[in-house]
């Protein structure tokens, strides 16, 4: 890959979910306040924005709030917590297409497990397994939802009158997948997404989640608190993307910080030094922002540490693509079960 | 009400065009079945007429026939509730509806999706409940398998009370509550983690029609997506399942019959009437009139030609040809009446398919569809129309600009929409909080 190396920012909207003493309230004004956020965001030009998520936490589901913001912005990246341990692998590749089809291209998914009992209760389908295995089965989920995204050639969709066929059935493809917890035989019920596949955003911090990170992210997150071990982290995964077969040129490393910046020594300036240092240091690919305070954190992350970096040439001023992936700098897959030659040359823009 | 006072209302809803061969996808007007600007595009000209609200179908494996994936018509559709979602941001008073499977979810999951439509749409949110009992099916999820008929609905029951517990885990104060259930689909426990939602509970569609699911609609359901188009089998449709409901110590007006509809509209009647056989035409291309006649016959039938005459063989009554798609009764007895339509009439099979598919439910002029819309509601046949457009996305434009603004003139369709949700176009009650 010879593309030029590029700053990556996002930010998380939903820290901590809310508190039950104003969750009624905030149910109420989610949408509202999202839309606000993502705007700002999205004034910005950041890569990205998190919505975490779990069936443990006060809140809304991230995917729905996301899917409510995408009408209402249009170029941010858009990236819920979704879990794999208690959902059907097939319904939540679905979600993230579909996610992709409305926001026209920048939809992502951060892939999470359910490690706790309180959680498996929640759902009474299983008790919770150890957390590596959750890891490896979240794994899965990540290769069937690449499949099942791939199972619709992009051209599958012909509209021949001639022969009064509206798919060409050749470039639909079974996927037939068998994993250690479950099966799926395919193909998708939704036509390929837009990006193709919608990127995949995995937490790298804990080790059990490491090895599924550099197999499957398209973006890894990783928490560190010196340059030196985030450099470290970073070679890791890109080892491991290479043991997986993958260019490590096509997964981006972002540290995540939880940043008060209030609080912060040096208040948004020296944020930008820090992210500017060890971007430059080649330690991290860029930096995911989870605010103390979304409101407050936020505003003045883009009014103050964003603009300092742009100014710097570090960061765009604007979007220059339309997809996430475009933001990015990740090509748009072809299919792996492309049948026309002309595919695989990746002419696709 | 900004209505006439006495008047019995007529309930509309738009339903996005589906995967099957009603759907036209050949006319140059056909757009995407897929790209979110169709979804927006319907859902506006619902929310500009008024009505009460937008629905989706689901599916949730694509059908197949004679082990093969169905070529002919519209293929792949997205994921509803997530479009939902997004609708809820381009429509401000519009009832968003769903159709999600039971049998292969579960109840806290689906609870929390869509107590969270009900509050992203300020209190628009609608599940369609539907079972699902076949493998074929099951093979794209973790639970697999088969369920039995009588099952689905026990677990489909089961399922939305569980719903319903969890919808009420929070005391209308914002408060709260640990639940558990147990029973002998579901055993779970914990804290709902989504406030109470604006609707209280969103509102429940059921769409099935056997003995089972008119029951089940009768103890739980808000509104029936019914089948029954014509006057005489919608009235006795409707009675039935109105009859129902006082065993649950329901009133009628608790659940509103609302069956799907096809429509055609002229100038003059005669105008529609041709308009309407050029649908029909449309959506039996030559390839779709053999299809039609593999779905009865049950065997391969490529090689007969459409403009030809009907098989003579008999179907095959153990065919696994079809998958996916509900198969009909007594395909021997439709054969034999569908030979003896074409031999008396000199049918060819694309001419006896098109006569023999569903007619459309009302074809005339603006005013004729007007006063047949308003005779089926007021004699008991109906509630209100689900309306199934033949054309992606403009489809219901002809009817929001000229059969709505008849129905408001004979005073049986709102002129503004008096509240902000759902329940409140539907004229339903809040639901008790069983806390």
């Amino acid at each position: 890959m010879t593309s030029t190396r590029t700053l990556h920012l996002a930010a998380e909207l939903a820290p901590g979910g809310s508190p039950a003493s104003s969750a009624s309230a905030d149910a109420r004004t989610a949408a509202a306040r999202t839309v606000a956020l993502a705007r700002l965001a999205e004034a910005a030009a950041l890569d990205f924005l998190t919505h975490d998520d779990s069936f443990g936490r006060p809140g809304l589901d991230a995917l729905a709030v996301l899917a409510r913001v995408a009408p209402e912005t249009r170029s941010v990246g858009l990236v819920p917590t979704v879990t794999t341990t208690h959902t059907e692998p097939f319904h939540v590749q679905a979600a993230v297409a579909t996610l992709d089809w409305v926001s026209r291209g920048r939809a992502g998914w951060r892939i999470a497990v359910s490690p706790t009992a309180a959680e498996a209760r929640l759902i009474g389908r299983r008790p919770v397994p150890p957390t590596a295995e959750l890891w490896q089965e979240a794994g899965e989920v990540a290769e069937v939802s690449r499949k099942l995204w791939d199972s619709w050639e992009d051209d599958a969709e012909i509209r021949d009158v001639t022969t009064g066929r509206f798919v060409d059935r050749r470039k639909l493809h079974y996927v037939n997948f068998q994993g250690s917890t479950f099966s799926v035989k395919g193909p998708s019920i939704v036509p390929r997404p837009p990006q193709g596949n919608p990127v995949t955003v995995v937490d790298a911090t804990r080790p059990a989640a490491r090895d599924t990170a550099a197999h499957h992210a398209d973006v890894a997150l990783i928490r560190a608190s010196s340059a030196e071990e985030a450099a470290a982290l970073r070679a890791e995964l890109h080892q491991g993307a290479r043991a997986h077969g993958r260019d490590p040129g096509q997964l981006r490393v972002l540290l995540s910080a939880t940043v008060d910046l209030d609080a912060y020594e040096g208040g948004p300036g020296a944020l930008a030094e820090l992210i500017a240092g060890w971007y430059g240091g080649g330690a991290v690919d860029g930096f995911h922002l989870v605010p103390a305070v979304p409101e407050r954190d936020l505003e003045r992350f883009t009014a103050e540490t964003v603009t300092r970096l742009g100014d710097r040439g570090l960061f765009r001023k604007a979007y220059e693509g339309t997809t996430l992936r475009d933001h990015l700098g990740l090509t748009r897959p072809v299919s792996q079960y492309a049948t026309d030659a002309r595919a695989t040359t990746g002419a696709r823009a | 009400m900004s209505t006439a006072p006495g008047r019995k209302q007529i309930h509309l809803a738009a339903h996005f065009p589906g995967v099957n061969s009603t759907t036209v996808w050949a006319d140059p007007r056909s757009g995407s079945q897929i790209d979110f600007s169709s979804f927006e595009h319907l859902a506006r000209t619902a929310e500009r007429g008024l009505f009460d609200f937008f629905f989706l179908a689901e599916g949730l494996r694509l059908r197949e026939h004679n082990g093969r994936i169905h070529d002919l018509d519209v293929v792949g559709r997205p994921e509803s509730i997530t479009v939902l979602n997004a609708l809820a941001a381009v429509t401000d008073r519009l009832g968003l509806a769903g159709t999600v499977n039971a049998t292969f979810n579960e109840p806290y999951e689906l609870a929390r999706r869509f107590a969270s439509l009900d509050h992203l749409s300020a209190g628009r949110a609608a599940w369609n409940v539907v079972t699902s009992s076949d493998a074929f099916t099951g093979e794209n999820f973790r639970r697999g398998g088969y369920l039995d008929r009588a099952d689905r609905y026990t677990r489909a029951a089961e399922f939305l009370t569980t719903a319903r517990e969890l919808w009420d885990s929070w005391t209308p104060e914002g408060e709260p509550r640990p639940f558990a259930h147990s029973g002998p689909q579901f055993g779970i426990e914990g804290e709902f983690t989504v406030p109470r939602s604006p609707q209280g509970h969103p509102v429940v569609i059921q769409a099935g029609d056997s003995a089972e699911g008119r029951e089940f609609a009768a103890s739980a359901a808000d509104v029936i997506f019914s089948r029954h188009s014509t006057l005489e089998a919608g009235r006795e449709f409707y009675a039935d399942a109105k009859g129902r409901l006082a065993r649950y110590g329901r009133a009628p007006e608790d659940l509103k019959i609302m069956p799907a509809v096809t429509y055609a509209l002229g100038d003059t009647d005669a105008e529609a009437q041709e308009r309407a056989a050029e649908i029909r035409r449309q959506q039996v291309s030559p390839q779709n009139a053999i299809f039609a006649l593999e779905q009865i016959w049950g065997r391969d039938l490529s090689g007969y030609d459409p403009d030809g005459p009907l098989p003579d063989v008999d179907p095959d009554p153990d065919s696994t040809l079809v998958q996916g798609r509900v198969r009909v009764a007594d395909p021997v007895a439709v054969a034999r009446k569908w030979r003896a339509l074409s031999e008396a009439r000199g049918l060819s099979i694309r001419q006896t398919v098109i006569e023999t598919s569903g007619r459309q439910s009302f074809v005339g002029t603006p005013e004729t569809v007007a006063a047949a819309l308003e005779e089926f509601v007021v004699t008991g046949a109906a509630d209100g129309f689900i309306l199934v457009p033949h054309l992606t996305p403009g489809g219901l434009d002809d009817f929001v600009d000229r059969v709505v603004p008849l129905l408001q003139e004979r005073g049986v369709f709102r002129t503004e929409y008096s509240g902000t949700t759902l329940r409140s176009h539907l004229g339903l009650p809040e639901p008790v909080w069983k806390g």
